[in-house]
C-alpha cells in the first residue's frame, strides 16, 4: 500500500514536470492515465521494495555526492590516458568479490562500477563480478574496496 | 557558444559514424549506434536552445528511450547466432 | 550577474564539448572493443552532464530545466544498463564462439558480409 502511494505520488510528478498545463480536462486526463499506468504495474507484480527502494531514501544522497566525486576523478584519469594514446594504457579482466547480501545493494554496486568510467561489469555470478578495466590504477582502486564497504553501509 | 557546442557534437557524431562503419565485430557497431542515439539527445536539445525552441526537449526525452529500447532489442536478436569475436578476447 | 551568468554557462558547454570530443577520439584510437566502452563512458557520463548544466545555467526558465534534470538522470541510469548488456552478450558470443569453434559448424556467422 506504501508503494502504490509513493509510485502514484512520484508518476503525478512527472507529469505535472512534463505537461505544464493546469486545465481541468488536462488534469482529469492525467488522473485517469496515472490510475491505468498503477494497475498494469500492480498486475506486472513490480510494486515492491525493489521497484521503489524506500529504506534508502534517507542515506542515497551521501552515497550519490561520493559516486559523483568518483567519477569525476575518474573521468580526468581516462581522457588523460586517451590523449597519451593506446601505449600507456593496461587494459584487462579482474574479479571482485561484492560483500552485499541483498539482490539491490549487489545492482547498485554492479551499476556503481559501470558507471565510473574505465571499469565496466561484464558478468555477475553469485558475489563474483567480472571486471573489465582500462588501468591496472583502476583494479588497484577497486580492490581497496571503499566502494564495496559504502555500498554495504548503505543497505543495513 | 551553443554553436560551438553544437559543432563539437556534430564532429563527435562524424566519429561515430566512422567506427560503426570500420568497426571490425557487431557489437563495436552496436556500440557506436548507442553512442550516436546519445549524442543525437544531447544535439537536439542544444538545437532546441539555438533555435529558441526549448520545446524541443520533449523529444530528446523520447529519443532516448527508443535509443535505449532499440539496442536492447539488437542485443537480445543477437543472441540467435554467433558472430566473430575480436583478437584481442581469443588471446 | 548577466555576464556572470553567460561567462558560467559558456565554460561549461565548453568543457563537455572537449569531454565529448576526448571520447570521440577514444572510440577511434583504442584497439578493442571493451577498452572503446570505456571511451564511450566518459561521453554519456561526466560530457553529458557538463553540457546539460551549461544549459540549465543558460536558461532561467523552471519548467524547461525540470525537463533538463530528466534527461540528465535518464542519462545516468540508462547508460550503465546498455553498457553492461553489451559487454555481457559481447563476453557470451566469446564463450559461445570457443566453445564451437570447428570447420562444420554452420550456424557460424561472420558479421563481415
Amino acid at each position: 500500500m506504501q508503494h502504490t502511494i509513493i509510485l502514484s505520488l512520484s508518476l503525478a510528478a512527472f507529469w505535472l514536470a512534463n505537461s505544464g498545463h493546469n486545465t481541468a480536462l488536462m488534469l482529469s486526463l492525467g488522473a485517469i492515465s496515472i490510475t491505468i499506468v498503477v494497475y498494469i504495474a500492480h498486475r506486472m507484480d513490480v510494486v515492491d521494495h525493489e521497484a521503489q527502494p524506500l529504506h534508502l531514501t534517507l542515506k542515497i544522497p551521501g552515497y550519490y555526492a561520493w559516486l559523483i566525486k568518483e567519477i569525476i576523478v575518474a573521468n580526468l584519469l581516462v581522457v588523460k590516458h586517451i590523449w597519451l594514446g593506446n601505449k600507456s594504457i593496461s587494459p584487462g579482466f579482474t574479479t571482485v568479490t561484492a560483500s552485499q547480501k541483498t539482490d539491490i545493494g549487489k545492482v547498485i554496486y554492479a551499476n556503481s562500477i559501470t558507471l565510473t568510467p574505465g571499469t565496466v561489469t561484464v558478468n555477475l555470478q553469485g558475489d563474483q563480478f567480472m571486471v573489465h578495466a582500462l588501468l591496472r590504477e583502476s583494479i588497484k582502486n577497486l580492490e581497496s574496496g571503499e566502494m564495496d564497504r559504502r555500498v554495504t553501509q548503505l543497505e543495513n | 557558444m551553443l554553436i560551438a557546442a553544437t559543432i563539437a557534437i556534430l564532429v563527435v557524431m562524424i566519429m561515430a559514424t566512422v567506427r560503426a562503419i570500420i568497426g571490425p565485430t557487431l557489437y563495436d557497431r552496436v556500440l557506436a549506434v548507442n553512442m550516436f542515439g546519445t549524442k543525437t539527445v544531447l544535439l537536439i536539445s542544444l538545437l532546441g536552445f539555438v533555435m529558441g525552441r526549448p520545446e524541443f526537449l520533449d523529444i530528446a526525452i523520447v529519443y532516448a528511450l527508443i535509443n535505449f529500447i532499440s539496442v536492447i532489442g539488437i542485443l537480445r536478436y543477437s543472441e540467435n547466432f554467433i558472430v566473430k569475436p575480436t583478437e584481442q578476447q581469443k588471446k | 550577474m548577466d555576464t556572470l551568468i553567460q561567462v558560467s554557462s559558456a565554460l561549461f558547454l565548453l568543457v563537455g564539448s572537449f569531454l565529448c570530443i576526448s571520447g570521440g577520439v577514444g572510440i577511434l584510437r583504442f584497439p578493442d572493443l571493451f577498452t572503446r566502452m570505456h571511451a564511450v563512458g566518459v561521453t554519456e557520463t561526466l560530457a553529458t552532464t557538463m553540457i546539460l548544466i551549461g544549459l540549465i545555467i543558460h536558461n532561467p526558465d523552471f519548467m524547461v530545466d525540470i525537463k533538463l534534470i530528466i534527461i540528465l538522470l535518464m542519462s545516468f541510469f540508462i547508460s550503465p544498463t546498455a553498457s553492461h548488456a553489451l559487454a555481457s552478450a559481447a563476453m557470451r558470443n566469446d564463450r559461445l564462439w570457443e566453445s564451437n569453434e570447428k570447420p562444420d559448424s554452420k550456424q557460424v556467422k561472420s558479421s563481415n558480409p
